[in-house]
């Protein structure tokens, strides 16, 4: 093949190869990436979905901290069987405001894309605590420790602020009452009548771990208690080709 | 004077650090910030002792091997540390009891699993090729690293990453997207090291006194050229603040998704594969004592490879979220990427015709065939599991895990103990290892040690897969999660061995070449410039 002999220009030329190699390994990534900036139908349309509230947002980063992610996956495939055991297939806008998102890659645990309700917040109590006293077979660590960790919601209205720098739809009511609303969701009793106002009425309100003050694993669990409660399916349509 | 300019940068980022820390928001971003006030303040007084002094002379005309002499020491230390932290989350995942109590929220497997892969990619791979590749260069090249110490800049740059990011994750601070957990301030800091490393890399090649750039530069630089690239798109981040390890990602959900296994999918590519050929094109054939065995299958397999791989990363998310369009795609990519994976495998195989006989007598020929062995392998279960249908079955298993470590154990650390094996004793000086035996038990133990793992983890990955779909008559779901966790017990702890076993090989091996550097008998230094060695 002769056109192999025209390669000593590339060989005898450092920038020209850097130059080549660089333009033949970005060819991939622009097509398949940058498409999804603009395909009006990569994230479905669908009613429910709501920034995290400040609390939930909190225990959305003690989850990534503790490395959750590594064993437990949030996205159901459309197969009978994770039907089955998970409930409806996961939709893209389900994680639209997941930055970053948090599908997972690995199933040492079961998926949590929809835990949200499906346990009592009790039972989170217990199997944060010892894993093993309520699923013996369980291979999960402890997290008893998240709580005696207490949180005063410090920096969280930094934390929304920067959210809605990358286009998360906070409103300046929503930032400004940051950490008003983050403690308004565990005290029932209080006022919480701006949390419902700003985040809807299906807004969990309530002492999630059962002690006084707002723990990790108050955070941790109001986190969980939302996952994949949101969109209303009622609403949704699959596009036929996607 | 520029030891003056040296000293007022370094003695203000050791200040500036010290307010970061200071004002720290969070203890791993306080940790790491101390950590670099440290790292600054013993190069200041490096510096110092230097400023002033009649400057040292450099024989021009020399390579420059103490920067890889480094490297080799760093390589066999970071392996040690990234098998034992492999085989301990092995016990972990066997018995939880491992998550100790008192270590709790620092020491559990969440923590230690990217600590883990960060260690045996980052640390041993990445200080592997970057030790190799200022080796080859120069070689081949017939030339001194260009840049005086800038190759040191990036050699302790690189390793301070490393620290960095490694007790980030342990105290907290992490992006949470894999392979690429730091957070924002190391990931800038990481951009700097390696903008240094190109630079050194190819201002040696610009200087080389030999027409040609030899083939395994052609991937050391699509290597160090697209891990740029990746590392940058990937981490755009916002940090909530400049005193906090907190960030928070530009991209989220499915293109968040699709940016992490562009570049999840390519730090194997590239970081894994590219660069790790680099070592089979200079390593094989000096030690085979044969030329490469087809220069025109090195070219149409570079360019086939390095366009196709970097089109394979959505064959992680087939069946999610992410449009059908770009999972096909992706699936297509990995399957043609089979083809130029192999063209490597032959090149690096066929280079032994006429030296097959080697295998019997040379225990580093050995490990480095097997190495390419392991990569023929590996690169045929990639494709077959990119497979939209296969994959609907391995994907979430530990079926993924073994496929990996089939890669990363077979073919990186093969290709790397063979590398060191033959470093080792022209790096010191000495006419040959210590002991050949010893290299021998390495490969056999390795070699069981791999077997023990890809074999746990089909097993147990492909029952787990079938235990989560198997439905009953009426269609209801035979398992229950809890069941499949359960029945891979004695596989983990088959898995758990076989890491004990790769170690254990790891250890003997770091045993040796110290050995060989206490003991072996000296030659006369063979350091000058050697046109087209």
């Amino acid at each position: 093949m002769a056109i192999l002999d025209k390669h000593a220009v590339l060989e005898k030329n450092v920038t020209l190869l850097a130059i080549f190699a660089f333009l033949v390994v970005t060819i991939g990534g622009i097509v398949q990436i940058a498409p999804l900036f603009w395909l009006e139908n990569t994230i479905e349309d669908v009613e429910g979905m709501r920034p995290y509230t400040p609390l939930e947002l909190a225990g959305r980063d003690i989850y990534i901290r503790e490395g959750c992610y590594v064993c437990h996956s949030q996205m159901i495939r459309p197969m009978r069987d994770e039907v089955e055991r998970y409930g409806h297939y996961s939709l893209a806008a389900e994680s639209k405001y997941d930055h970053p998102f948090q599908w997972g890659s690995k199933r040492t645990g079961p998926d949590l894309a929809r835990v949200g309700g499906r346990y009592s917040d009790d039972w989170h109590v217990d199997h944060l605590r010892d894993p093993q006293s309520v699923v013996p077979e369980s291979v999960m660590p402890k997290y008893g420790f998240l709580e005696n960790r207490i949180l005063d919601g410090e920096y969280i209205e930094d934390t929304l602020r920067t959210h809605r720098f990358v286009g998360v739809p906070y409103s300046d009511e929503m930032i400004e009452n940051g950490q008003a609303d983050f403690k308004a969701q565990i005290d029932p009793d209080g006022d919480t009548d701006g949390l419902i106002a700003r985040y809807g009425d299906k807004v969990q309100i309530r002492n999630f771990d059962g002690q006084p003050g707002i723990s990790e694993a108050d955070a941790l669990i109001a986190y969980l208690q939302m996952l994949g409660t949101l969109v209303d399916f009622s609403t949704f349509t699959p596009d036929a080709s996607r | 004077m520029s030891n003056y300019i040296k000293l007022v940068v370094l003695g203000l980022v050791a200040l500036l650090a010290m307010i970061a820390a200071n004002y720290g928001r969070d203890l791993a971003y306080q940790v790491n910030f101390i950590t670099i006030a440290l790292a600054a303040l013993a190069t200041f007084v490096f510096v110092l002792r230097r400023t002033g002094e009649p400057e040292r002379r450099v024989d021009e005309t020399q390579y420059m091997d103490d920067v890889i002499r480094a490297g080799v020491i760093a390589t066999s230390g970071w392996a040690v540390v990234g098998f034992l932290a492999g085989t301990f989350i092995a016990f972990q995942l066997a018995f939880p009891q491992l998550n100790f109590e008192w270590a709790e929220g620092y020491l559990n497997f969440g923590k230690l699993r990217p600590l883990h892969t960060s260690a045996v990619i980052f640390a041993f791979g990445g200080n592997a090729l970057i030790m190799t590749s200022f080796y080859v260069v120069q070689r081949t090249s017939a030339a001194r690293l260009w840049g005086g110490n800038m190759a040191w800049f990036v050699f302790w740059g690189y390793n301070l990453f490393i620290v960095l990011a490694a007790t980030g994750y342990i105290l907290g601070a992490t992006q949470s997207k894999e392979y690429a957990e730091p957070e924002w301030y190391v990931d800038i800091w990481l951009t700097v090291v390696w903008l240094a490393y190109l630079a050194v890399f190819m201002g040696t090649l610009m200087k080389r006194r030999e027409p040609h750039i030899y083939v395994a530069n052609w991937f050391y630089l699509s290597f160090i050229l697209t891990v740029a690239m990746l590392h940058v798109f990937n981490n755009l981040s916002i940090p909530v603040s400049v005193f906090g390890s907190k960030s928070v990602q530009v991209f989220s959900g499915v293109q968040d998704a699709m940016t992490q296994w562009w570049y999840g999918h390519n730090a194997v590519g590239f970081f894994l594969t590219a660069g790790f050929l680099g070592m089979m094109y200079y390593f094989i054939p000096k030690q085979a004592e044969r030329p490469v065995f087809s220069y025109k299958l090195s070219i149409i397999h570079f360019w086939a490879l390095i366009f196709i791989y970097i089109w394979a990363g959505p064959h992680h998310l087939h069946y999610t979220a992410l449009p059908d369009w770009a999972s096909t795609l992706g699936m297509v990519f990995s399957i043609v990427l089979w083809m130029p994976s192999w063209g490597g495998m032959i090149n690096g195989l066929m280079t032994l015709a006429g030296a097959w006989d080697k295998l019997r007598t040379d225990p580093i020929i050995r490990m480095m065939v097997i190495s390419v062995g392991f990569y023929g392998m590996s690169t045929f279960e990639g494709p077959m599991m990119s497979i939209r249908a296969v994959n609907s079955l391995s994907h979430y298993t530990d079926w993924t895990i073994g496929h990996v470590h089939s890669g990363a154990l077979g073919w990186n650390g093969m290709i790397t103990f063979g590398a060191l094996y033959f470093l080792v004793p022209k790096l010191w000086n000495k006419a040959s290892l210590y002991s050949l035996s010893l290299v021998s038990w390495h490969f056999w133990l390795a070699t069981i040690g791999i077997i023990l793992y890809a074999a746990s983890m089909w097993v147990t990955g492909i029952m787990e897969g079938l235990m989560w779909r198997e439905v009953d008559a009426n269609g209801f779901l035979v398992n229950s999660f809890a069941d499949t966790v359960a029945a891979k017990f004695p596989m983990y702890v088959v898995r758990g061995l076989g890491g004990v076993l790769y170690l254990t090989g790891g250890i003997i091996m770091c045993y040796n070449l110290w050995m060989t550097v206490r003991r072996a008998p000296a030659v006369q230094a063979a350091n000058q410039f050697v046109p087209a060695e």
